[in-house]
């Protein structure tokens, strides 16, 4: 679904992502665990079309970036620690804004379902102004699935929730990826991927300098392996 | 750091001799303009400065192109060495023009569209400056760099007519005399072989700091790279 | 899946993607509109300060009945001006604090309809700020502004600064100087527009005919096309990485 061969991304003359290989059959979910700086975002960006790569090749869901970025895009779902929500709109009109950006096809239909999915349904009308941090969080995972994407990429999506909000987005996280979409999220907080993920790869300096799937890793011992790896 | 290259210590040397042969013309051998006096001497120097800093703003646009048409930032350290050397030289126009106007248009400035053109122009040049001030990411810092320099470039032309609106009083130096300016002159035999020999060597100065400026460019770019090596 | 390939019956591929294009445009103009009706502060804040300008005016050139007729022009152009900047940073600001600027260019549209999507929206803006300033002008100053060439006018000098606005302002939200860049970056640029604007607007107020008129007029459209084009192509490399 995602394949990445020798991806350079250099800002300049500082070299971010020195040589990524990696890859993510359908269906996979995949947390991408690192130290700040390690590039992680820089990599989500890329993969988000968002950014272009220096050097190497990048195909998603069988399309080239950066040619072919609009197939690419139609087929993404993005969730960042930023909402990419708008303030002055209720949570109904953001998603109709962004339902007409994606040409989402009988919209007041999907963007019902998508509000039922996050639990938003009664604040529908509400502004996003007044919703909390979590909620926020909320809409904009229902925001990134309106178009019912093969793929989500996930950039630090616990950022600033309690231990509430984060309990609930792990439940919206969980009927996301039970449709069997492909996902790859980016955390520093090992134990919120160790709940949700199947594959673990951990990125360092701009390369991946370790994979293991959670078979490999015995209960609990994600945070020794990460450590490991770092290490090395 | 590449050692200066043999052709570049000898236009250094041409550059400095030419200066001196261009003063000499233009103060000792050119005879004195009949109703002006001597302060038409500064003529030389004026269209001179004004020559160089024209044909850089022009080249600055084209290499807009060429820079957002390879991406390579080569293009960029390229432009930011003609802006910078244009906008001096430019400035040196506006003065001199300014030391000329006062005895011949009786004030040290006026709104006419030449005058006026170029200050927009030199205020244009001088907000790129301050548009690269404000970004770190060199990719993003090149290619605002082109953008606004071509917008600028595109504008001036325009700017121009605009003020055209209002009446002119500047010299036509050579297509053809304008009824309405004033301080206008014929260019007698050793006033032309002191005009032109002035635009040949500004030509060479302006190639000559324009290369040692590149190189300055290049110089500072391994710095960064050093400094972001070192760093890891 | 609802992507543009998915519905080959309906519609060909590329009648798809250019009614996605205008879709994608009227979505922003929507979206921007809305928002501003209910929260209005980006009009208000332009139209305070356009009142203010005004006043300022008033006193600083001693607007009486002989001055106003030769200045006129360039204090309504000098107001929409600075008003102009306001509206165009917030506009842009906006975009830029939730991340929706990257929620944007998310979207599968081509990143021109972005450009054409904020250009609408400022412009409707400026529109409307000159709407009111127009009236309250003739109002205070006992004359009519409500003359269909002037509105011509205003409307061809709005088109070209927002145009090119909307592309600086784009950039100068990407920079660590934010808003105070906008009006540095602009006003140089924008000053043959602004000028023509001037001529042609102080021109139709004192009864010019039209021959008079129509260097500063051609002008005006000659710079809207060119900075319309300009930014539609540029506007790729003002947002990518």
């Amino acid at each position: 679904m995602i394949a990445v061969k020798k991806l350079v991304k250099r800002f300049g003359l500082k070299t971010v992502l020195r040589g990524v290989d990696f890859s993510v059959q359908p269906g996979e979910f995949v947390a991408l665990l690192g130290p700040n700086g390690a590039g992680k975002t820089t990599f989500l960006r890329i993969l988000a079309a968002l950014s272009r790569p220096t050097l190497g090749e990048v195909s998603i869901a069988g399309y080239k970036l950066p040619d072919e970025a609009a197939q690419v895009r139609a087929r993404l779902g993005v969730v960042s620690h930023l909402s990419l929500l708008y303030n002055d709109l209720t949570a109904e009109e953001n998603l109709r804004f962004y339902a007409r950006m994606y040409g989402v096809e009988n919209s007041s239909a999907r963007i019902a379902a998508v509000l039922a999915m996050i639990g938003l349904e009664t604040r529908r009308r509400d502004l996003v102004r007044t919703y909390s941090r979590g909620m926020q969080q909320r809409l904009a995972i229902g925001r990134a699935v309106l178009h019912d994407p093969q793929i989500m990429l996930l950039d630090e999506p616990y950022t600033g929730l309690d231990q509430d909000a984060s309990s609930m987005l792990d439940a919206a996280l969980k009927a996301v990826a039970a449709d069997g979409r492909t996902i790859v999220m980016t955390s520093h907080d090992l134990a919120r991927a160790e709940e949700l993920a199947a594959r673990f790869d951990i990125l360092s300096r701009g390369i991946i300098v370790a994979s293991a799937t959670r078979k490999q890793i015995k209960k609990n011992n994600l945070l020794s392996f990460y450590k490991q790896a770092l290490a090395d | 750091m590449n050692k200066k290259p043999l052709a570049l210590k000898i236009l250094d040397l041409v550059s400095i001799v030419l200066l001196i042969a261009a003063t000499y013309l233009s103060i000792f051998v050119a005879p004195m303009e009949r109703v002006m006096g001597n302060v038409q001497r500064v003529f030389y120097f004026h269209v001179g400065t004004a020559w160089v800093a024209l044909i850089g703003f022009i080249f600055t646009a084209a290499l807009s192109v060429i820079y957002l048409a390879t991406k390579n930032l080569k293009w960029d350290r390229i432009q930011v060495a003609a802006v910078e050397v244009s906008v001096v030289f430019f400035l040196i126009t506006i003065i001199l023009g300014s030391i000329w106007a006062r005895p011949a248009w009786n004030t040290w400035w006026t709104w006419d569209p030449r005058l006026t053109t170029a200050a927009v122009v030199e205020l244009v040049y001088i907000a790129y400056f301050m548009l690269r001030q404000g970004l770190d990411d060199p990719n993003k810092r090149a290619n605002f760099s082109a953008v606004y320099a071509l917008i600028g470039g595109l504008s001036a032309p325009i700017t121009f007519f605009s003020i055209r609106l209002f009446r002119t009083i500047h010299p036509v130096v050579i297509a053809g005399t304008n009824a309405e300016a004033e301080g206008s002159f014929s260019m007698s035999g050793g006033m032309l072989q002191a005009f032109f020999f002035a635009l040949f060597a500004f030509t060479v100065i302006f190639i000559d700091l324009f290369w040692n400026r590149i190189r300055l460019g290049e110089a500072q770019a391994k710095v960064e790279e050093m400094k972001i090596n070192a760093a890891y | 899946m609802a992507t543009k390939a998915s519905h080959p019956n309906s519609l060909s591929k590329k009648e798809a993607a250019v009614g996605g294009y205008f879709k994608a445009i009227s979505a922003i103009v929507w979206k921007d509109l809305r928002a501003e009706f209910r929260s209005w502060e980006l009009i208000s804040a332009m139209l305070v300060f356009s009142l203010l300008a005004l006043l300022i005016f008033n006193f600083a050139l001693e607007l009486d009945v002989k001055t106003r007729q030769s200045v006129t022009a360039g204090v309504l152009w000098a107001t929409f001006a600075f008003a102009g900047t306001l509206g165009l940073n917030r506009s842009m600001s906006i975009e830029k604090d939730r991340g929706c600027l990257d929620g944007l260019l998310l979207a599968p549209v081509d990143r021109s309809a972005i450009y054409f999507g904020k250009f609408f929206s400022n412009l409707a803006f400026m529109l409307i700020v000159e709407a009111i300033v127009l009236p309250v002008y003739s109002v205070l100053y006992n004359t009519n502004l409500f003359q269909p060439g002037l509105i011509a006018i205003i409307l061809l000098g709005s088109v070209g600064y927002t145009s090119v606005g909307t592309l600086l302002a784009a950039m100068s939200v990407q920079t660590r100087t934010r808003d105070v860049l906008l009006p540095i970056l602009l006003f140089p640029v924008a000053f043959a527009v602004l000028l023509s604007a001037v001529k042609a607007s102080g021109g139709f107020l004192n009864g010019a005919d039209f021959a008079e008129i129509s260097f500063p007029i051609n002008l005006l459209i000659v710079y809207d096309i060119i900075f319309i084009a300009i930014s539609f192509m540029l506007f790729d490399a003002v947002v990518e990485e």
